[in-house]
Formats: C-alpha cells, structure tokens, sequence
C-alpha cells in the first residue's frame, strides 16, 4: 500500500486515530491504551501485514514520555510508524506487544533500562545494561556528576 | 545400592547452572550466557549484557553530526564503514543533498571490502570454535590484504572513520583498484581451499546440519536480518528492498536457503563473499570521476523532523533513528543493531540441543558483541 492507501487503512480500523503524513512513513499516533490492540490488528490483518518489528524507540520529550515502533511488512515491503506518549514521569506504562513480535522482548527492556518506560505483561522486564541502583540516563533530566561536559 | 541409584536419579533432575563468559573465548567478546542444563541438554539460556556498555547512544546526544560517525565505528567494529555510512546517508538525506556518483561507487566498493573482510572474520573464528585451528590462520591471512588496502586508503585498519556527511574524508589512493584486483584475484583462488577444508568436511557437517533450526516466520518475528535470516528463507536484504549508494546499479543475488540450520547459516555468508566479489568486480573499473566529497557547512543542523535509515551489514538491518529538533546535536538517536535484534532468538535456538552445540549456534549467528552493548 502506498502512503494515502495506508492512512486509508488506519482510518477504516479507527476513526479516532491521529494518522499524519511524515516526511518518510506515515506517522499514527495512540493512546498507550490502544497499543496492544492496534498493534494486533495491524500483525493480524491480511491487507496490511505489519510482520516485522524494526525497533522500539523510548523518547524523553522533556515533560511526557514516548515509545516510537517502526513497523513493515516484509511481504508488501511498506513501513509505518506508530508512536504514543503519557505525561505521567513517575509510573509510564504502555502495553508490551512482545506477545505479537517475539523481537520486541528485548527493544521493551532496553527502553525499560534506559529510560524506565514500564510495559505491562513484559514475560521478563528487567534492567539489560546497567544495574538496578543506576537511573535511566537517557531520561533528559538525568544528572551525573561524573559526566564530563564541555 | 537401591539408594544410590535414586540419588543418581534426583541430580538429573535438577537443573545446574553454568556460567559461560564473560571472557570465554567462544563468545567472541564480553557477554555472559547464564545456561540451565540437564544433564548435557540445554534448558535455558539467559544472556546477560552491559559489559561493553558504553552509552554511545547518550553520547550522540551532546555531539554534532560529524562527531557521532567516530562513534559509530565503535558498535560493530568488523562493519565500521556501514555503521559510518549509516549515519551519513541519514543526514544526507535529511538536508537532501545529492551525492556525488563518485562518492556512491566509493562507499558500495568499501562496504563490499567491509563485508568480505567481516565473513572471513567469521568464517575463521566459527571454524576454530568448532575445533578447526587452521582456519583462523587461513582466513585471518586473506583477510590481512582486505586490511592492507583499507589502511592505504583511510589510515584505519578495522575503525576506518572514513564516510563523512558529504561524501568521504579523502579521495581514493592510487593504488586502490590496483591491490582491489589483486586481492579478487588472490580470493578467487582461495576461496575453493575454504570449502575443502570447513564447507565440505564431514565433522563440521555432524556439529552444523540440522543444529538449531529456525523457520521463516519465527525469523520475521524474532526480528533476524542478515545472512542468519535469510539461511532461514526471509528476503530482507537491504540493498535489493531499499537500494542506497550504488546498490541500483549493481546486478547480485540475494543467498536464501530454506533450511535454516547453522550449517546454512554458514553457507550463506560463504555464498555472500562470492556475491560482494561480483559487486565489486562490476565497479572497480568504472569509478567515476568527480568530487570526492561535497562542500558542507562545518556546522550541520538537520532541520527539525524525524529520520529512519537502514543498511545492510554483514550481520544484517542496521538503522538510525534520529530525532532532530533543529539544534547541532541530535534530540535523540537511536541505533537498531542487527546483533542486539538477533541476540533474542538465541534461547529459542538452543533450547534441547547439548551444550556442544550452544557454541555452534551461537557462532553460526555470528555475534558482535559491541554492537549488542552499544
């Protein structure tokens, strides 16, 4: 499917999903509440065929928190990018989708270690780089005081 | 005796836990594998990481463009030229400047050297791990003139730094095509001695047929890219999917098996050697002529926006995700690494099979344990 098919497509599953016209890929954004369904449907449905998680991406926009997914299908070879963020800093949850794509086990944890994004129903989240006293040092409001800056 | 005979019984029953690294030398670097095993069988494999953590991807937060490329070298340090190049067509494509034809022909011919030079790599080292120490002296030798040429042209051996946004740092060295061509020729001859000795012996065969087998949809979800994924049947090469640089140009075969055991595992990147020779046969006469590189401000601030771009390394998809806000340094970077992503099938691999094989399957995927870490 091309870029206007695919909005098409993201319409007819859900009228109240913001779809948008990226510069590369078509950019969908949810509410963390409708991750693991969307995400799902888009593995399920025949037309589309989402079967290849690229990666997940934790992002720190400085007051909400996100989780990017960069998402194709390897038969159709189109890509799409869904993206869904919370404010709340202290406990954000999102769905774990590693149920749909066994490769999202880990991308889940590294966003966990690094950035302390929580995914509810993760068979196995704990931290994957650094240990468990460490704070999330990609979070934009982390301090070191042994960082080196210049 | 009826006791001791039971007591036998209940050791076998319970599970016992073996450390294997992290400076084992079978994991080709430091990583821990945590392996529950009855008796010789593997239960469960638990990897743990961050040895080799160097937070590269927070550092890329306070650096400019330019100055994130030298790190990149650092993650897959057998397939430094993509990882560069990686992050430079990222750039290039967001401030959409054309490349020079010049610059296109260059960066296809290195990363074709680079992919040669990294399954001879793995082809030594997956030898000797079996117990073949020839091997290792075989393919390290070839790949020494692979090194040779790198050095001649970028001052680097194996962290060549050589891509820069634009284009690359300098022009190609005279000599270039003509120790390209002695190396081909060099390799052609070769290459059959590798068969001999690994490919078609039968005590690598009886470790390798059959040893971890992974089906085409459990290596779409798994998320396996590379030689691995296409062993097991999945198209993704990058090169044919999304051509970058010079890949439009150039006629190659995408190696795809079926089977999808170590032993095609290994025989796909075999197969990818003869193919990155043919690639490069097609273009080491025809460089075009031109820049080199062209002018950039010394400043570069890609406007604001979000960036995806894949490569294919030798291990498979690499991609940058970058997040600009417009500033010179980056708001986020992310690196999909082919290894990190293939990491996670490995206790779906190994599970049932003897821990003999643990290193066969784990060789066969042909780890970069950087690359995992970041």
């Amino acid at each position: 499917m091309d870029k206007i098919q695919l909005a098409e497509f993201f319409k007819s599953l859900d009228s109240d999903l913001e779809v948008k016209e990226g510069k590369q890929y078509t950019e969908v954004t949810v509410p963390p509440s409708k991750i693991h369904s969307l995400a799902s449907q888009l593995r399920e449905k025949e037309e589309a065929l989402f079967d290849f998680l690229d990666c997940i991406t934790g992002v720190d926009y400085g007051h909400d928190l996100g989780v990017i997914y960069h998402l194709r299908s390897t038969k159709y070879q189109h890509m799409v990018v869904i993206k869904s963020r919370t404010a709340d800093r202290e406990n954000p949850l999102f769905d774990s989708v590693s149920d749909i794509w066994e490769t999202a086990n880990l991308h889940e944890r590294e966003a966990f270690d690094l950035l302390g994004i929580k995914f509810a129903n993760h068979p196995d989240l704990r931290r994957l780089f650094l240990n468990s006293s460490w704070g999330f040092p990609l979070r934009k409001d982390y301090v070191d005081n042994d960082m080196i800056t210049w | 005796m009826e006791e001791k005979v039971k007591d036998i019984d209940t050791d076998e029953q319970q599970e016992y836990i073996i450390n294997i690294g992290p400076q084992h030398p079978s994991t080709h670097g430091v990583m821990r594998l945590v392996v529950s095993l009855k008796g010789e069988t593997v239960k469960n494999v638990e990897p743990h990481l961050g040895y080799i953590h160097r937070g590269i991807e927070k550092m890329c937060e306070s650096l400019t463009y330019q100055q994130i490329i030298h790190l990149t070298d650092r993650m897959d340090y057998l397939a430094a030229h993509m990882n560069n190049e990686v992050v430079c067509l990222a750039v290039e494509k967001a401030l959409e400047i054309e490349i020079p034809d010049r610059v296109k022909v260059i960066r296809t011919l290195m990363s074709e050297l680079t992919r040669i030079q990294s399954h001879e790599l793995f082809w030594a080292s997956y030898g000797m791990d079996l117990g073949g120490q020839t091997c290792y002296f075989y393919g390290l030798r070839d790949r020494e003139m692979v090194l040779d040429i790198f050095e001649e042209t970028t001052g680097g051996r194996m962290i060549v730094s050589y891509n820069c946004p634009g284009g690359v740092m300098y022009d190609l060295h005279p000599n270039f095509q003509k120790r390209v061509k002695e190396f081909l020729k060099h390799f052609r001859k070769v290459l059959p001695e590798y068969d001999d000795i690994l490919t078609n012996n039968v005590i690598f065969h009886e470790r390798t047929v059959g040893i971890g087998p992974l089906s085409l949809n459990e290596a779409i979800s798994y998320g396996i890219t590379g030689p691995s994924g296409r062993a097991s049947g999945f198209s993704c090469d990058v090169r044919k999917h999304e051509p970058y640089s010079a890949y439009d140009r150039v006629k190659f075969n995408e190696v795809l098996y079926a089977e999808g055991d170590a032993f095609h595992r290994y025989l796909a990147r075999v197969e990818e050697m003869r193919e990155s020779m043919n690639i490069i046969d097609q273009l080491i006469d025809n460089i075009p002529e031109g820049p080199y590189a062209v002018k950039m401000k010394p400043v570069i601030r890609l406007p604001e926006g979000e960036y995806y771009q894949r490569v294919e390394t030798p291990r498979g998809e690499l991609g940058v995700f970058i997040i600009s806000d417009g500033n010179k340094t980056p708001y986020r970077v992310h690196f999909r690494t082919p290894n990190f992503a293939n990491l996670s099938v490995l206790n779906h691999l190994v599970k049932g099979f003897k821990i003999a094989d643990l290193i066969s399957i784990f060789g066969s995927l042909d780890f970069v344990i950087p690359d995992i870490d970041r």
